[in-house]
């Protein structure tokens, strides 16, 4: 059975009474996962905010054929830096911060395994932020000529070249990622670490909560596939700066060779950028189908079979390339394999609602706009990896409508689900539900009337990383449709950033427990003390806190 | 139920027991061993680049026509018997044996120097007889780029096991600290293991030995 010591209410009243910069001071200093953790959040959100009005320029651009809002140069950067800020400043750190600010709480531990290396990692990863988008003022140099990077978000060889990239604009993108993926390594290996050996009595693995299990599975990525590209950009960067040759083709350097490196790190990196989503949903959707998550040993073997799989699938992203057939036949077939564990998760997500009494509460309505929006991406997904059709549209926005669905409609869509299922625990506070059931439909509609049409400009032809293109050729509907639904999308966002405002001082008192869940932070007060627990917790199931509202019918007995 | 933090019920057949202490893995071997896959993979790259580009150079001197592998032997052999000393200087230190563990991680630090100094020799070789520098074609790049980082890490390790050295002599070790020095010893040895995949890429498949 479950014990789980009280903690008494945390004194925020005489908190707020401190003058601002002592308050300020605090969080500077702070080792705190969960102070780290919020901080994660937001340096991400108003990352989030910066790449999508990057996204909003390029589609107010591409609304029209012939447009000239902005110019060839400058379309070049907005897309290079709104992959890199979305991939590096927006996905991973909102959901390495989560997992920060959840993974002790819900393993019943007092703070991560190493907690002064936390607070080195998020310094890391903000500035190494800041100094991305110093490149608008420092990159020109003495040369003059190229402002932010403009070598696209994965950095082709030989374009990152110093004959074809002047200016200091490519070093800033090696460096900025570069030091933000030390703080993403220190993260990693303070996750593992954190989940192996600081699991409170009673919490073997196989009672940990799903997310514990994905974010273990994560850590792990980040130390497989941040170690290649931090030793690729310190090669590129040895070209630019000491005049080596790796990926030089007129000295018999390979730019293919840049390829696998930036995939054999890119691919995982997708994975750690859904995994995470999937721990999330694995949380909310139980909480509110009533039920206990379906076929939890599977979905353990799925996350851990994905993490192994996903680094085998890379070459995907270079079928047009020409590898050859025998290479194209594996890494289809690697990819097909690895629809399979996925696949298992989002039935397993349905075999939990199914039956159960759903609660279309704003964190489950995003849960299960984020199992329909990834199906879709899943399945173009899959359809991608035909190497014959990928031949067909290959860098064409067939591609860019796929990786939204996957990285917006699954992401970013169960991190808005997370952030409204977590909130009460973070603040203390309920956030207000009718504006945030507006946030989903507003977001849900425009995501859908943006990336849906892309498919279809896709396959009619229509390249990526253009900034202009041809009346008369079909597509004008199309990415007329895609623009008109960015002011859907920024209306649900800014929507979402009002009630995260708005909800700090005003919300509803949440307690410890708004949603009646089973995991261990709901244990605790909202939010919770800087130790956490009083006691450390003792588990005896999956679910301790059903355990402790319910004495007389605990879990353990059926696992 | 309440906070009687050690007595918990079974749920398979409702006794009551004392658990024993759960047993987990001790943290600082786990985010040691995180470290030392991260920099597995680091290096990994390196080693894929060098492989992948041997015989690849349009001009200038290679491996096969630069580099001498006698002398890389002897200061390997400096390397590798390091690991053996700072083994030694771990479990004297467990035991509290002051004197014998600053003789040994004294022996692992000159053994360590010794090879950096053949690096530097090999290299001071490499670009006044062969003209070979980064800049040269696709040896020189990959050679420096993995040989140079692994030199990096040896001379890091020698800096964390020089501070430990430091910290005997001044008195501040004891032997309650050999797990940490254990961790760092750790690392040394992965600096180790590493030169073993380097030397065979470099030194026998680059130069055609092999």
């Amino acid at each position: 059975m479950t014990t789980l010591p009280t903690t008494p209410a945390e004194t925020v009243a005489d908190r707020r009474a401190e003058p601002l910069s002592a308050r300020l001071h605090l969080w500077a200093i702070t080792v705190d996962h969960k102070r780290l953790g919020i901080m994660y959040v937001l340096s991400g959100l108003v990352f989030f905010l910066v790449g999508g009005l990057e996204a909003s320029a390029m589609r107010a651009q591409l609304a029209r054929p012939g447009n000239d809002l902005v110019s060839p140069e400058v379309f070049n950067q907005l897309f290079t830096m709104h992959g890199t800020t979305m991939v590096f400043l927006v996905g991973m750190p909102v959901l390495l911060g989560m997992g920060n600010y959840l993974i002790p709480l819900m393993i019943g531990a007092r703070d991560m395994a190493f907690p002064r290396l936390n607070a080195f990692g998020f310094w890391l990863f903000l500035f190494g932020g800041l100094l991305l988008y110093y490149s608008y003022i420092g990159a020109q140099g003495l040369y003059g000529t190229s402002a932010a990077p403009d070598v696209g978000w994965f950095a082709y060889a030989p374009l990152t070249d110093r004959t074809f990239s002047r200016g200091n604009s490519t070093d800033y993108w090696i460096l900025g990622i570069m030091v933000s993926g030390f703080g993403s390594i220190a993260t990693g290996a303070n996750l593992v670490a954190t989940i192996l050996c600081m699991r409170c009595r009673g919490m073997t693995l196989m009672r940990m909560p799903l997310m514990a299990w994905m974010m273990l599975v994560v850590g792990v990525l980040v130390l497989t596939a941040l170690g290649p590209l931090t030793a690729a950009q310190v090669m590129l960067l040895f070209d630019r700066n000491l005049g080596a040759h790796f990926f030089d083709p007129q000295e018999g350097g390979s730019a293919i060779l840049w390829q696998h490196f930036f995939w054999f790190f890119g691919h995982p990196e997708v994975y750690i950028l859904i995994l995470p989503a999937f721990g999330f949903v694995s949380e909310i959707v139980p909480t509110f189908s009533r039920k206990v998550i379906f076929g939890y040993p599977l979905m353990v073997a799925a996350t851990v079979g994905i993490g192994f799989i996903s680094l085998s699938v890379w070459a995907h992203h270079m079928f047009a390339v020409g590898l050859g057939p025998v290479l194209d036949a594996f890494f289809s077939a690697m990819t097909f394999m690895i629809a399979v564990p996925t696949g298992i998760k989002i039935f397993n997500w349905i075999g939990t609602m199914w039956g159960g009494r759903i609660r279309f509460a704003s964190p489950m309505l995003f849960a299960t706009g984020f199992v329909a929006m990834f199906v879709i991406g899943g399945l173009t997904g899959i359809m991608l990896a035909m190497v014959p059709f990928d031949w067909q549209v290959s860098d064409s926005y067939f591609v860019v409508g796929h990786f939204h669905y996957v990285l917006f409609g699954g992401t970013i869509f169960a991190i808005f689900g997370a952030l409204h299922y977590w909130y009460p625990k973070a603040v203390g506070r309920m956030l207000n539900e009718t504006i945030a059931k507006w946030s989903f439909w507003l977001l849900f509609a425009g995501f859908n009337l943006t990336f849906f049409p892309m498919h279809i400009s896709g396959l009619l032809g229509m390249p990526r990383r253009i900034y202009t293109f041809q009346p008369d050729r079909g597509l004008e509907l199309w990415n007329l449709l895609s623009t008109a639904g960015v002011p859907l999308q920024a209306a649900g966002v800014l929507l979402i950033v009002w009630n995260l405002l708005r909800s700090h001082r005003k919300g509803a008192i949440a307690g410890n427990d708004p949603w009646d869940a089973w995991t261990l932070e709901w244990a605790t007060t909202s939010p919770p003390p800087e130790h956490n627990f009083d006691e450390p917790p003792t588990v005896g199931s999956r679910r301790p806190l059903w355990d402790l509202k319910h004495p007389e019918d605990p879990d353990g007995r059926y696992e | 139920m309440a906070a009687t933090s050690d007595a918990t019920v079974d749920p398979t057949d409702g006794a009551t027991r004392r658990d024993a202490v759960e047993w987990r893995p001790s943290r600082g071997k786990v985010g040691v061993a995180s470290l030392i896959a991260m920099e597995s993979f680091f290096f990994g790259t390196f080693i894929v680049a060098f492989l992948f580009y041997i015989g690849k150079d349009v001009h200038g001197p290679t491996g096969a026509t630069a580099l001498d592998v006698g002398p890389v032997i002897v200061w390997s052999i400096c390397l590798l018997s390091s690991s053996a000393t700072v083994v030694a200087a771990v479990k004297a230190l467990a035991r509290g044996a002051k004197a014998a563990f600053e003789f040994w991680m004294g022996a692992t630090l000159l053994l360590g120097g010794a090879f950096v100094y053949g690096t530097a020799v090999e290299w001071r070789g490499l670009m006044l007889d062969h003209e070979l520098f980064i800049s040269t074609n696709l040896f020189g790049s990959t050679y420096y780029g993995l040989v140079g980082f692994h030199a990096f890490h040896v001379v890091l390790g020698l800096l964390a096991l020089g501070m430990i050295w430091t910290l005997s002599k001044l008195g501040h070790l004891r032997a309650v600290d050999a797990e940490k020095v254990e961790l760092v010893s750790w690392y040394w040895h992965f600096v180790d293991v590493v030169w073993i995949f380097v030397f065979t890429s470099v030194y026998l498949f680059g130069t055609g030995i092999l």
